[in-house]
């Protein structure tokens, strides 16, 4: 008999199967798409032609998942070189942030106290980033286990060891928006345009709106000791990542089954009894995980019928607007602004040009100039695409799934188009040079990856989907209220990228659950 | 009128048959529902209550908020918001049930009509449509607020169904308890259901707006000789605290509308634990806290009947373990004289251990004697909240 079964092969999926499967359970692993992976899979989009079609850098994935489950023998390469941000401006100019000079040709100023301010930030980050592999406080401090009080007092002494001065600062720009603070900060476009993009990205806000330092907080904690330290291109592309976990988890004795996907959960009695495949398939188990978003989780797998009206409103209203697009061109060579740009490019030269392209965005437009994060893999691993060839992988920012007088097809068009006519701007000749090109708008990766909203973190990191809140309040424990019915995706604690924390905090609880019997 | 008293321009609506009730109004004796200026008495309120208990009284309901909910999966609904077992209702009944919220807090009691598989209508006290329609998400229904399209009179009393037969509606003498009857009559539509807040024999007529006054004209030609007479709402509250019928606002605050998340209660800490089934097929709102509730004993308290010595009427008291009174246990929402059991009767807030029928308590009383306010302890012992059951009621 199966003892539980996950919904899905998602990094977080696998993270929980192989911890459960590592504990002796027997675990079963259902994927709807063709492979493993969600959201962090290698796909030929041309022939010939590789790439990480959703996420396509590993920063976040938690140093004790990666040791615990063995990942480096799995063939997941942690020991590559960590590679920099660069922010291409007009006029070919451009700063990169691990080389002060070039910060300094714009402003001494900020040359000088970007590694301080950034190091601050990280020492804030990393602080509230000590509840990543825990569960969240409950809210009534008085039911709380002796472990999740453990954890919260291990939360406040890593605040009170921020000191008071950081602190005073970590409260007073929580909920501040990442404009203001690159103003604090800095002087010059450039660098505050780069510190708004990383308080932007994934999220339908703009860098003028509230809760966008925190979303900074939040990716800059998955570029500390919670995360690898620094920003990653797996070699064979971000489908590496998974298959190693994938492998992890089948040697645990887990099975993984693909092009399986599910139609809802099967409830019996109040209670989790298995789940009810595409097909009509039936496959029976006490426990099912989901590491689908909460949406598709509560709404279509378990149904509203079985569950409480506040619960359901709460979920439905999650802010699921997914702004992101994918795009990777096929390049049958480089532009010369291009050729040795083995790390990340972020195009975002001024806070003003994201808050327009945001604006767009706002009234359900796609941005007329949108904010861009380009990586060329081939440049580390050019067995990615045929010799002497490229590919390049675009994050494109906005191009809203709530889409306005605009169809999808008409919005997938544009955001293609208009980024092209962006990184033209700064890298002259790159147009020519795209042979193919494959663009994912928010509602390509809702349809191919299942993530609702085609939204980065199955649900967007802001004050009010975070921590208790997360994926609504009560719920927070990775139980759903059915059950033997859990979440262990992006959008339970902590959230989404490439992390396996959602993954690893379920597969305690669940594991919590089953030594003290609560479920079969 | 001068400008600075404008805004003190009357504003209530007025209910179809307001001209009737208006003609027989003694010193404006009126109160606000749901908008509407409603009767709280004419001319006397005891008089009005005998009519009740012996006579046929006439009271009109139309203020009530009345949501129309249709659709394929209407019934399905319907079972999902409710704590009732829908299964166990037919066509053409109308049934008590209490809905709650997700925590097993009591949004509201009240009645729904089921007049065929998928077709309903719900009386509720307070606006709920927002409630409904976030209810509603998954189901293929239609909810339509429908307060204006019918007004309705209570008729109640051990006299009622003599006027309904001189009325000339076939069929009353079978028509059983919460059965509905549609029909028309002289050319009318009209639709009877025998359901009240009296604990008595009684019925509700329901008819177009534009048919009001002749129901109301009809009804008391008819009813000449069955003491017929107009009643408001203050001879109602004593006829419904001894039939041990709970009221909004006053026994309990509606989970939407409590101002603190403390004061909303479940239906178990109301006594109506009753239309909670947690055995019904399919989920219900609020289903897993109730059953939670029940399981592990979680009930802050009950609200159970009192009987209490003497005759000084005790509403908002509270009650005590011993005399002395150093044990408090809760206190009384409604109370009153009952003029029929000859009674001093109340409902009251106890722990659930206090609540079986007998247990001895006591009570203190305050109360005006000669321009001067006085306190007694007295005892008291827990009962049956329905404290009137008459067998007409059912029969
Ligand atoms: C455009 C974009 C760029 C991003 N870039 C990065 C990045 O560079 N670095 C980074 O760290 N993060 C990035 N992210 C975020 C990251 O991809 C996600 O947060 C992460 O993949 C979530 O992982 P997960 O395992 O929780 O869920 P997912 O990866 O979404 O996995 C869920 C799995 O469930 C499966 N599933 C869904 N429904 C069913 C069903 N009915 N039956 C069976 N299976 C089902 C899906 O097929 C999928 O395999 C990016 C996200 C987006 C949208």
């Amino acid at each position: 008999m199966t003892d539980a079964i996950i919904i899905g092969a998602g990094h977080n999926g696998l993270v929980t199967a192989a911890y459960l499967a590592k504990a002796g359970l027997k675990v079963k692993v259902l994927e709807g798409a063709p492979q493993v992976g969600g959201a962090a899979v290698t796909r030929e989009f041309v022939p010939g032609y590789q790439v990480s079609s959703v996420a396509h850098l590993l920063h976040a994935m938690h140093p004790t998942i990666a040791r615990d489950l063995n990942l480096a023998r799995y063939g997941l390469d942690l020991k590559a070189e960590r590679v920099s941000t660069r922010s291409l401006l007009p006029g070919g100019r451009s700063i990169d942030v691990g080389d002060a000079a070039s910060i300094a040709a714009l402003s001494r100023a900020d040359a000088e106290a970007y590694p301080v301010v950034m190091s601050r930030l990280a020492r804030m980050a990393d602080a509230l980033a000590s509840y990543a592999l825990h569960t969240p406080p409950r809210p009534d401090i008085a039911k709380m286990d002796w472990e999740g009080k453990l954890n919260l007092g291990k939360f406040a002494w890593a605040m009170r060891r921020l000191g008071r001065k950081d602190m005073l600062e970590l409260t007073r720009i929580l909920t501040m928006n990442v404009n203001d603070l690159a103003g604090d900060y800095f002087e010059s476009e450039a660098v505050r345009g780069l510190l708004c993009f990383e308080g932007v990205l994934g999220l339908a806000l703009g860098p003028r709106s509230p809760s966008t330092v925190f979303n900074l907080l939040y990716r800059l904690s998955s570029l500390g000791a919670n995360g690898q330290g620094g920003l990653l291109l797996p070699k064979g592309g971000m489908g590496a990542v998974t298959h190693a976990l994938a492998k992890a988890a089948q040697i645990a004795g887990a099975t993984i089954r693909t092009s399986a996907a599910v139609d809802h959960i099967l409830i019996e009695n109040d209670a989790a009894a298995g789940v009810v495949l595409s097909t009509g398939e039936e496959v029976r188990a006490p426990r099912v995980v989901s590491n689908a978003d909460p949406q598709r989780t509560a709404l279509q797998f378990i149904g509203p019928r079985n569950l409480d009206t506040m619960f359901v409103s709460r979920i439905r209203h999650m802010r699921m607007n997914g702004c992101t697009a994918k795009i990777h061109l096929a390049l049958d060579g480089l532009p010369e602004a291009l050729t040795d740009r083995r790390g990340r490019i972020v195009v975002a030269p001024r806070p003003d040009d994201i808050e327009r392209a945001y604006d767009c965005a706002k009234y359900g437009r796609v941005s007329d100039r949108p904010a861009l994060e380009l990586v060329i893999p081939t440049l580390s691993d050019p067995s990615l695409a045929p010799a002497g060839k490229h590919v390049a992988s675009i994050v494109a920012q906005y191009c809203p799934y709530r889409i306005r007088e605009t169809s999808v097809n008409e919005a997938r068009r544009q955001i293609g188009e208009r980024s092209l006519a962006v990184l033209e701007e700064v890298a002259p000749g790159i147009k020519q040079r795209v042979t193919a090109m494959e663009v994912l708008t928010p509602h390509d990766l809702e349809a191919q990856f299942g993530m609702s909203g085609g939204q980065w973190h199955h649900g967007e990191i802001t004050l009010d989907q975070v921590l208790f809140l997360r994926p609504a309040g009560q719920a927070q424990d990775y139980r759903m209220p059915v059950p033997g019915v859990y979440l262990c995706g992006a959008g339970a604690h902590p959230g989404g990228n490439i992390s396996g924390a959602p993954g690893y905090n379920a597969a305690r609880e669940i594991l919590k659950d089953v030594r003290a019997r609560r479920v079969a | 009128m001068t400008a600075y008293v404008e805004h003190l321009t009357p504003f209530l609506r007025k209910t179809p048959f307001h001209p009737r009730i208006e003609a027989l109004m003694h010193g404006s004796h009126w109160m606000r529902w749901t908008g509407h200026y409603s009767p709280a008495a004419f001319e006397s309120v005891q008089s009005e209550y005998f009519t009740i208990r012996n006579g046929a009284s006439v009271y009109d309901v139309s203020p009530l908020i009345k949501y129309r909910i249709r659709g394929r999966q209407a019934a399905d609904y319907v079972n999902h918001l409710i704590t009732r077992d829908l299964s166990k209702i037919k066509p053409m009944h109308a049934f008590y049930t209490a809905w709650c919220q997700d925590d097993g807090m009591l949004v509201e009691e009240g009645t729904i009509f089921r007049f065929g598989e998928n077709d309903f209508l719900l009386n509720s006290a307070k606006d709920q449509l927002h409630w409904l329609e976030q209810v509603a998400y998954g189901f293929e229904v239609e909810i339509q607020e429908a307060s204006n399209e019918l007004c309705g009179l209570s008729l109640q009393g051990p006299q009622s169904r003599d006027v309904l037969r001189a009325f000339g509606i076939n069929g009353i003498d079978h028509l059983p308890r919460f059965g509905i009857l549609e029909l028309e009559l002289q050319g009318r539509w009209l639709r009877i259901d025998r359901a009240g807040f009296t604990g008595d024999l009684g019925y509700e007529i329901w008819v177009k707006p534009d048919d009001a006054l002749w129901l109301w004209d009809r009804l008391f030609e008819v009813g000449r000789d069955h003491k017929i007479a107009p009643i408001g709402a203050q001879a109602l509250e004593t006829a419904r605290i001894e039939a041990g019928f709970i009221l909004i606002d006053v026994d309990y605050s509606g989970a939407l509308h409590a101002l603190r998340p403390s004061n909303r209660m479940s239906p178990y800490e109301l006594g109506i634990g009753w239309t909670v089934n947690l055995n019904k097929e399919g989920y219900f709102v609020g289903k897993r806290a109730l059953k939670r509730e029940k399981e592990q004993g979680l009930s802050r308290y009950v609200l159970t009947g009192i009987e209490i010595e003497g005759r000084k009427p005790a509403p908002g008291s509270f009650l005590y373990a011993d005399r002395k009174g150093r044990r408090e246990l809760g206190l009384t929402t409604s109370a009153c004289w009952s003029p029929t059991l000859k009674k001093n009767i109340a409902f009251a807030r106890v722990p659930s251990a206090y609540a079986k029928p007998g247990t001895e308590m006591w009570i203190e009383i305050w109360y005006h004697k000669e321009h001067k306010i006085e306190r007694s302890m007295v005892r008291c012992r827990a009962a049956n909240r329905m404290f009137y059951d008459p067998p007409r009621k059912s029969a």
